[in-house]
């Protein structure tokens, strides 16, 4: 089965351009493809026009490395429930579509150019307190720790964030909830994360803020994120943000340490 | 120039023990005043700068990606092996060692397998602490399974995600050090060039992939860790941006480049599906744990695959080798689907595949543990092929997933460019001519977590108040200004075909002359043909816009023309190496049975080739390879 398409696709040439919508017909698409391989299809006309091809992010093709994500008709990485936009094939469309391509549409992730966006909001928050103090070479025997195995299960769950931002491109608000929340759930629940957990969810539910809007419960990152990480983890993260605001302020800030010690 | 591995003297168990102790410390208040840049942030790279970082050196850290957690490392589905015996089979250090070895069919350092497998407990640790969720038991013990070419149970693992747990539990311990101010990220940014100083490195040229710029770093010590080259064959498990670049740019500047035809083709991954294909995509190895490898025993069977009676099955691994059976090594595995193949046995409409299936194993576990097991993988499968696993068998067949040579090192990692250290799948050094499952992550943590932190002390000792290199000399400038020049060159020609043409018509005489069998007269025909091609390339390739904004065209364009010439190295080691090993099978050398035939005689050497100029013959300097802890044996899986 092979399809013909109308394709709208959000064209920009960097930053300070304004930008605009370009109308492509492609052709003979193979319903196997992937989404990204029907853009190499198009990309390839183009170059065969002499005109630039369109520029996507995009690395490991099979859902997760978190590179690639487009706006498919309004929804971020298309219509296919828990799938990134690499792994959403051409089966799901049908022939004499319209189909509109958009990148990430939030102000805390920049256009770069055309559909590719400026993610590094994600990586502030992490820098801010998404990692257990853990030095090479300190670490005792792994199964001296145990941890039961819903625990590791649910840790897991939320650790399968692939960072990709569909859950801010898909909220009204822009919010940072759901990624904030996946990696504190992934960290806070485990043994290992307890002694930093309320300086962590400080200083990371902070620093999102820094960069994100505010969440106002509409669960559309849920809907969106092809991991299918729970909004459950965001009333988890509020509930311990709370906690460590009650919690004796010493404990809630870093303590510096570098000029302790004789 | 002689090749001195710098293998420490004394018993294989004591060497790292001894080396360790005996290498030039850094001390603490000194790590400060040198500067060290690491190139890619996957397992190896991610590992070394975080730990670097917490021992107070000055770290720049460079990807091409958006960001460090996005290297291909995450996409490593099955395990990583440690031999910790938590599962009382009779594992050991030194088994896995031997395992190692015998996997790598004995083209590998047998000092740094030792350490490899010295150091895969402390790995488990290592990541544990950090956070890492790997599979637990109920009673909340590490959980593990057992993987191909092993007949002991020591892979760890997290679902069928264990390469994305790592990775991030690497990538947010070089956050927290990039948070505390001792790393310095470049996102975005690609190598482009090693700045050499009197045969030492001192320095990289990158480009800027937003703004174009191209900037100077220099350094006491740069780090490589760049992952493996094989995306030469167009089609491959790789993501799509890796690339041999980095590793190509040093080599090209006087690194040796070691056994590049040992390139690994993986055994289980889905078959193409048409000629727009970009990617391959893997089917975890650990599904041969469960799932039973067969073809019709008649080639012209129209049944579907359900409708096939046991009686009308060949189970072919299980047949030719009972005693490993579906959990053969790599190569086995894939040579033999290849002769299914090949012979007519093939499955599908396009009859290029073999049948995994997991109907005993559904029937045995219930669907339930078969969803605890492998649920990511089957609904990865499903969504690709547009097929249901659960009810009928998958459809698999081999495609590149990894590459065992890379540029040569020695045992401190160092390659024979001083101030160059090479790290994980970009070094050649710990898995011989084959690599064995869940040991590409074990090798990627050694040596970032362990090994570097070590042995790079040893040579940065040497340079204690010297101050970092200038980014004024005569090195860097030149190296700058033939950066500049060949980004013109690609610029210039607005010929009349793009890169991927080219990469795949690469591709395609990579895979038909020196994929899972080569010869003699194959060989000489794909050295002729990428020459020409690389002549074509030059003249005639189309890249449009220009050089100083984000063009994704011209960073293909440049990855592409370091695998042209990668390619014809490749094929030239490969035609020179006249025997069979590991991921190298040369039809000339074989066992009447068909099996890889080694010469150990006049091939028990690693190969490092010196770099003479696109598209001339490369010199060879060959690295003698000593067994003194194992008998050399031809490998026998049955």
């Amino acid at each position: 089965m092979s399809l013909n398409l109308l394709l709208k696709v959000w064209r920009q040439n960097g930053p300070n351009d304004e930008g605009r919508f370009e109308t492509y017909s492609p052709n003979d698409i193979d319903e196997d493809m992937s989404f990204l391989e029907m853009l190499d299809v198009v990309n390839e006309d183009l170059i065969a026009q002499n005109k630039e091809p369109i520029a996507f992010d995009h690395d490991c093709r099979e859902g997760i490395c978190g590179s690639c994500g487009v706006v498919i008709n309004g929804v971020p990485h298309g219509p296919k429930k828990m799938t990134t936009t690499c792994q959403l094939h051409m089966r799901n469309f049908k022939s004499g579509d319209t189909i509109t391509v958009e990148p990430w549409r939030s102000t805390s992730f920049p256009v770069i150019k055309d559909l590719v966006v400026d993610r590094s909001a994600f990586d502030a928050i992490i820098q801010a307190g998404g990692h257990i103090a853990a030095p090479t070479g300190a670490a005792r025997d792994g199964n001296e720790i145990l941890i039961p195995k819903p625990v590791a299960d649910q840790a897991f769950e939320a650790a399968a964030c692939i960072g990709c931002g569909a859950c801010v491109a898909a909220c009204p608000n822009g919010a940072g909830q759901l990624f904030t929340a996946a990696k504190l759930a992934h960290l806070n629940l485990l043994p290992q994360g307890q002694p930093e957990r309320w300086s962590r969810t400080v200083a990371m539910v902070d620093t999102m803020e820094e960069y994100f809007g505010s969440c106002t419960n509409y669960a559309e990152c849920e809907a969106a994120c092809p991991k299918g990480i729970s909004i459950d983890f965001i009333a988890k993260m509020n509930r311990d943000y709370l906690k460590a605001k009650f919690k004796d302020k010493r404990s809630t800030t870093k303590i510096d340490t570098s000029e302790a010690g004789g | 120039m002689t090749l001195n591995s710098n293998i420490p003297e004394g018993p294989l168990e004591e060497k790292w023990t001894s080396h360790k102790f005996n290498t030039k410390l850094v001390a603490p208040q000194n790590r400060r005043k040198f500067e060290v840049i690491i190139v890619g942030t996957g397992l190896a790279g991610g590992s070394a700068a975080a730990t670097l970082g917490e021992m107070g050196y000055n770290v720049k850290v460079f990807c091409f990606q958006d960001s460090p957690r996005r290297a291909h490392s995450i996409a490593a589905q099955g395990g990583i092996n440690a031999a910790k015996n938590y599962k009382n089979d009779g594992d050991s250090v030194h088994r896995l060692f031997y395992d190692t070895i015998k996997g790598g069919d004995y083209r590998a350092r047998e000092a740094n397998v030792h350490r490899l497998a010295e150091i895969s407990v402390q790995i488990i640790d290592q990541c544990v602490s950090q956070g890492v969720p790997f599979a637990r038991e109920y009673g909340g013990l590490l959980d593990n399974r057992s993987f191909g070419g092993a007949q002991v149970s020591r892979t760890f693992y997290a679902r069928g995600q264990t390469g994305q747990q790592l990775l991030l539990g690497a990538y947010q311990a070089l956050e927290r050090q990039i948070d505390a101010g001792s790393v310095k990220m470049y996102a975005r940014h690609e190598m482009l060039d090693l700045v050499t100083e009197n045969g030492r490195a001192v320095g990289i040229i990158t480009r800027d992939l937003v703004s174009g710029q191209i900037e100077r770093h220099s350094a006491h010590a740069v780090v490589l860790a760049t992952g493996g080259y094989g995306n030469v064959f167009y089609l491959s498990t790789n993501a799509k941006g890796s690339n041999v670049t980095a590793a190509w740019r040093a080599h090209k500047k006087g690194a040796y480049f070691a056994n590049p035809c040992y390139t690994q083709i993986h055994p289980t991954c889905i078959p193409v599906s048409g000629d727009y294909q970009s990617k391959l995509t893997l089917m975890s190895e650990s599904l041969r744990n469960d799932g039973r490898i067969w073809v019709p025993k008649d080639k012209n069977d129209k049944r579907a695959p359900d409708q096939i009676p046991e009686a009308d099955r060949d189970y072919y691994l299980e047949r030719i080798y009972p005693s490993f059976a579906n959990l053969v090594p790599r190569d086995v595995a894939s040579r033999a689907a290849k002769r299914m193949v090949d012979d007519g046995y093939g499955v599908g409409s396009l009859k290029n595949g073999v049948h995994l299936d997991f109907k005993t194993a559904l029937h045995r576990l219930g669907r339930n543990v078969i969803e605890q097991r492998y649920g990511n993988l089957f609904d990865m499968y499903a969504n690709i092929s547009g097929e249901d696993p659960y009810t009928q068998p998958m459809r698999i067949y081999p495609a590149v997933h990894y590459t065992m040579g890379g540029l040569w090192v020695d045992y401190n990692l160092m390659s024979n460019l001083p101030g160059l250290f090479v790290l994980g799948e970009a070094n050649f050094s710990d898995h011989g001519a084959n690599r064995m499952g869940a040991s590409a992550l074990m090798q990627g943590l050694a040596d970032g977590y362990f090994v570097l932190p070590t042995t790079i002390a040893g040579e940065l000792a040497n340079h204690l108040n010297q101050p970092a290199p200038s980014t004024d000399s005569a090195a860097f400038v030149e190296a700058e200004a033939g950066v500049r020049e060949q980004i013109n060159r690609l610029l210039t020609p607005r010929g009349t075909r793009s890169v991927d043409p080219f990469h795949k018509e690469l591709g395609h005489l990579c895979w038909d002359y020196c994929g899972m069998a080569r010869n003699k007269a194959g060989l000489e025909t794909a050295i002729k043909e990428i020459d020409t091609l690389r002549q074509e390339f030059w003249s005639d390739v189309r890249v449009l816009g220009n050089g100083e904004s984000l063009n994704q065209s011209l960073e293909k364009a440049g990855r592409v023309a370091d695998f042209l010439e990668l390619g014809q190295l490749m094929c030239q080691d490969a035609l020179h190496r006249e025997e069979s090993c590991g991921g190298h099978f040369r039809e000339e050398h074989q066992t009447p049975d068909g099996e890889a035939q080694r010469d150990d005689e006049n091939f028990a050497y690693a190969a490092a080739w010196e770099y003479n100029g696109a598209g001339k013959s490369a010199t060879l300097h060959k690295e003698e390879l000593v067994f003194e802890n194992v008998h050399l044996a031809q490998r026998s899986y049955k």
